[in-house]
């Protein structure tokens, strides 16, 4: 497949990770030095990355759903200042394609200061910003609310020359809206989707008794300050309350997602969603995607973005 | 630390066959990586893997290496679940995708302190390539393996002269394997001990030895996506504060490096 266009870059191929599904530093401990040559994706898109550290949720973490997998991880980083320091050297020794940088921040004012201090680093290529956080006014998600989004990113969108994706959340009323409004607020591309979100009870059978449920939860923004749903804590599986759901599960769902925001914007969009094979991305480029993003599905099979890239190339001569 | 290729590989099945309430799935892998005792692959079948009740099995299930003999890689299985369940169907000949070997395995002890193996049900399986793996070495070891019943007792006989508990009392020691364990501890303390079983028999050998000041190796279990550190779904408590992956921190652990062991997060079965 001939090398993609992609916000002044040029990419490899059309294929690259969701944040959160590929930890390139432990995936090149578990693999070795053979992961330099193979990199499944023609761009790295990190982890979340806040300004302070987080542990992330108390387990459980996962639930194997039909077709798919509820997550509740909590955005566990080191925070800004130790993945600047630690991280990103270490990937700029051996990361052999552009560094996509997701960060998260729940007022403006700390987004702007992630996005200054990733401005000011040659490795990374592009900003992604992860608006799938609670305002900690309202409680109501940024990127749920097309005039919070197109506030947020035109207020920190000075702060950056570098391309500044937008990750919109799936959990909104109209996603094309959203797409819209960061287009206006000045992003250079969409993401989507992220998870949905979605709860699971513990089996009956299982009692988990009460010490191992509710640890303190720091500064988690996640599940701590959204509302609980009304149902017994005690069958509540994951440690979090609620997670995001994710695979297969969710392909048409993304579908749906990533053709409406695509009609609606010009800027360019990354479709993601259960993405298995090259006909699931096949069809997300039809509608209307620049890149593809394989999230769960490498997690059963690492390699896949490099399969599905493959298999692109060769449908396209 | 062996190291897996950074895809899964298609194995064929050599042999499924029952161990007690156990099944011993053997699977050709000449070419793999030879694993370290205490690392573990992430199994699919290679058909029919999703789309029963539920939709489930979705993704791949982590097995601790039971065994590796004559170019074949054993696994310990038990059916408890939509995955396990598939697995345990699966007959010579077909195929099985394998990532790994995954993961931080157990260290040797040093060359003056005797090994004392301790397991659980199906937790005795990375013993097993453990007490070969010291006996190929020309070291001595001793076992002690609980189970709830004679049925899944019969499980012992992969391991060589094991001490066995039953919560039932059909075999062995009626009781904990933890009371054989005290017992051996107060007898010659002077030993590491390797774990490896269900969280409350874990708990129980890390306060045991912490007591004693026992050197412990703890292997965990805990729900995994991935198994190489992508997903940060697997992850224990560790004293002080935080979180260990165990699917790259470990998953074995020094035992000091836990507060407690938790009742395990339930594994996708």
């Amino acid at each position: 497949m001939s090398p993609v266009e992609f916000c002044g870059m040029t990419l490899a191929h059309p294929v690259i990770n969701g944040s959160g599904t590929f930890d390139a530093i432990a995936a090149r401990r578990a693999f070795g030095e053979v992961l330099e040559q193979e990199f499944p994706f023609a761009a790295f898109v990190s982890k979340t990355i806040t300004l302070r550290p987080r542990e992330g949720n108390p387990p459980p973490r996962l639930w194997e759903a039909p077709a798919g997998l509820i997550n509740s991880i909590g955005l566990p980083n080191r925070g800004l200042n130790r993945y600047l320091a630690e991280d990103l050297p270490t990937l700029a020794q051996w990361l052999p394609v552009p560094l996509i940088t997701n960060v998260m921040g729940s007022t403006a004012a700390e987004i702007s200061e992630l996005v200054r201090a990733c401005d000011a680093r040659d490795k990374i290529a592009a900003i992604e910003l992860n608006v799938s956080c609670p305002n900690v006014h309202t409680g109501l998600d940024i990127g749920a609310d097309p005039r919070q989004l197109e506030a947020v990113v035109k207020a920190v969108r000075p702060d950056t020359r570098k391309p500044l994706i937008v990750k919109l959340t799936p959990n909104t009323a109209d996603v094309a809206a959203c797409a819209q409004a960061a287009q206006e607020g000045g992003a250079d591309a969409v993401s989507l989707i992220n998870t949905l979100r979605a709860m699971a009870l513990a089996p009956r059978t299982v009692d988990r008794g009460p010490s191992e449920h509710r640890s303190a939860r720091g500064d988690d923004v996640d599940s701590s300050e959204r509302p609980r749903a009304a149902v017994n804590p005690s069958r509540q599986w994951l440690g979090g309350g609620t997670g995001g759901l994710s695979g297969p599960a969710i392909r048409t769902v993304a579908l749906a997602q990533v053709a409406a925001a695509a009609a609606r914007v010009e800027i360019p969009v990354i479709g993601m969603g259960g993405v298995q094979c090259v006909a699931h991305a096949q069809d997300l480029l039809d509608v209307g995607a620049t890149l593809v993003a394989v999230g769960t599905e490498s997690f059963r099979e690492p390699l896949t973005g490099a399969r599905i890239a493959r298999g692109l190339a060769s449908h396209s001569t | 630390m062996s190291l897996s290729a950074p895809e899964r590989r298609l194995l064929t099945v050599t042999a499924n066959e029952p161990l007690g309430a156990y099944r011993v799935l053997r699977v050709a892998d000449l070419d793999g990586p030879h694993p370290d005792p205490g690392q573990f692959a992430m199994l699919t079948a290679s058909e029919r893997w999703g789309g029963a009740e539920d939709e489930r099995p979705y993704l791949p299930r982590a097995f601790s290496v039971a065994r590796v003999h004559d170019g074949e890689a054993h696994y310990l299985l038990e059916d408890i679940g939509p995955g396990t369940h598939r697995l345990c169907e699966l007959r010579a000949g077909e195929g099985l995708w394998a990532l790994g070997p995954l993961g931080r395995g157990f260290s040797p002890p040093p060359a003056d302190r005797r090994a004392l193996l301790v397991g659980g049900g199906v937790g005795i399986a990375p013993l097993a390539i453990l007490q070969d793996t010291f006996t190929a070495d020309g070291m001595a070891s001793t076992v002690l393996l609980g189970f709830r019943d004679g049925a899944h007792a019969a499980g012992a006989a992969l391991l060589t002269g094991a001490s066995i508990a039953t919560d039932d009392g059909s075999v062995g020691h009626a009781g904990l394997v933890t009371d054989l364990l005290a017992a051996e501890l107060e007898r010659d303390g002077h030993a590491t001990v390797y774990a490896c079983g269900p969280a409350p028999m874990l708990e129980s050998v890390r306060a045991l030895c912490a007591e004693r000041e026992t050197p412990a190796q703890l292997a965990l279990e805990a729900g995994m996506a991935c198994g190489f550190g992508a997903c940060y779904g697997c992850v224990v408590p560790i004293r002080g504060g935080g979180y260990r992956r165990v699917c790259v921190d470990g998953p074995v652990l020094d035992a000091t490096e836990l507060e407690h062991v938790e009742a395990h997060a339930g594994a996708p079965a």
